[in-house]
């Protein structure tokens, strides 16, 4: 039952990625781009880190869960910067 | 399964590798080179090197690519200094490449007779050290004057990196040109990250004597976070004159050198520790090279002193 839910939730993760991925090489502008690399920093690594969990130690799975954390932070900023260097406006809103 | 994904690491590596050196751009190339050195870290975890794996990752890809990025910018930025070498040179440079990579690759395969693991004693006598993790050990206890000298030689860097500033600026601030304008979002992560960044950068250290990890690898955390809260402007880049400064910078190497001298007074030998004494003389040689390689590393980043006028 673990494994099916590991399978399951890490398959949907790498799907995300590949379709991420996809937009990266596809999307017209860097602002569509930049819309379809954070929804892989989300959805993506999270999906892959809850399917892990189960497969860890509370202290592995907790080491897991601040990875994410910390990829949530420092994705949104990154994201936040990029835009607002394409949009032009330095603090506009 | 698993020597699918070894293959597929591989040639991805030399996919990457390849794509560097012929990308037009010089900032495509630097950025791919970081991707390259990501990868090769992960190659490096699946040969169960850890601890070289984190140093490729903090250092070969990190603090080495933020480097290339800035030199990129500096250099792409002025016309004038982007050189454009003749195709003869292109070609000479090639082959001399190529002779490098073939010369190692023949040396590893020529190796005279059985190759002999030292492993085995290593592991043997580890416990006497007081350490968990051989990569320390080895490190510290067998081959510490190798680890003194590589401190020794990023001071040097450093010291190279200054010597570039014009005589007028010397003793003043390192010039950070690239991010000059204030940015309220990098402000918030500079000012949420390097609690968290710090306190890793301890564990990462004080871990290291057991688990992999260390001195150069907490260092790095800490010279990462530095470089965000001087980038964002959150504190101020401090002058190369200030005299803490320059004593975080020679810490390492004068605590390294003071217990490698204090060697010659209790087991009779430079860079012996004491017995039963090795671990917490060894912890105390890493939070101190910790702190200066962090200080240093965020330095060379910084780049060299420039004049308050001279943007």
């Amino acid at each position: 039952m673990t494994d099916f839910f590991t399978i399951i939730a890490v398959s949907a993760g790498a799907v995300l990625f590949l379709a991420g991925t996809l937009g990266l090489l596809r999307f017209p502008d860097t602002l569509t781009r930049l819309h379809a690399l954070t929804k892989v920093d989300n959805l993506g690594l999270g999906l892959v880190v809850l399917g892990l969990m189960p497969q860890l130690g509370w202290l592995s799975a907790a080491k897991l869960l601040a990875v994410w954390l910390l990829v949530q932070l420092s994705g949104a900023i990154v994201t936040q910067i990029l835009g607002r260097s394409v949009s032009g406006g330095e603090e506009s809103r | 399964m698993e020597t699918g994904f070894d293959l597929a690491l591989t040639l991805l590596l030399l996919g990457v590798g390849g794509w560097s050196i012929l990308a037009r751009n010089m900032m495509t190339a630097v950025i791919i080179f970081i991707a390259y050195g990501l990868l090769l870290s992960l190659a490096w975890v699946r040969i169960f090197a850890i601890d070289v794996s984190l140093t490729e990752a903090a250092i070969g890809s990190g603090a080495t690519g933020m480097l290339m990025v800035i030199a990129a910018h500096k250099v792409g930025a002025d016309a004038r200094r982007v050189v454009h070498p003749s195709r003869a040179i292109h070609v000479l440079a090639g082959i001399v490449a190529a002779l490098v990579a073939v010369g190692i690759a023949a040396l590893a395969f020529v190796l005279p007779g059985e190759p002999q693991s030292l492993a085995g004693p290593v592991m043997e006598r580890l416990g006497d050290s007081g350490l968990g993790n051989p990569v320390a050990g080895v490190l510290f206890v067998y081959r510490a004057f190798d680890t003194l000298l590589e401190k020794v030689v990023l001071l040097l860097a450093l010291i190279g990196v200054w010597s570039l500033a014009r005589d007028e600026d010397w003793g003043g601030i390192p010039g950070f040109r690239l991010f000059r304008h204030h940015n309220s979002v990098l402000t918030l992560l500079a000012r949420s990250l390097p609690p968290i960044g710090f306190v890793f950068a301890i564990y990462m250290t004080w871990a290291g004597a057991d688990v992999p990890g260390g001195a150069f690898q907490g260092g790095t955390v800490l010279a990462a976070m530095w470089i965000l809260v001087m980038v964002a402007g959150v504190r101020k880049v401090p002058r190369v004159s200030s005299p803490l400064l320059r004593l975080a910078i020679v810490a390492g190497p004068v605590v390294f050198l003071a217990i490698g001298f204090f060697g010659f007074v209790m087991p009779g030998e430079f860079l012996a520790y004491p017995q039963g004494y090795a671990k917490p003389l060894i912890v105390v040689m890493e939070i101190a090279l910790t702190l200066s390689i962090g200080v240093i590393l965020g330095l060379l980043i910084a780049g060299p002193p420039k004049g308050e006028d001279a943007a």
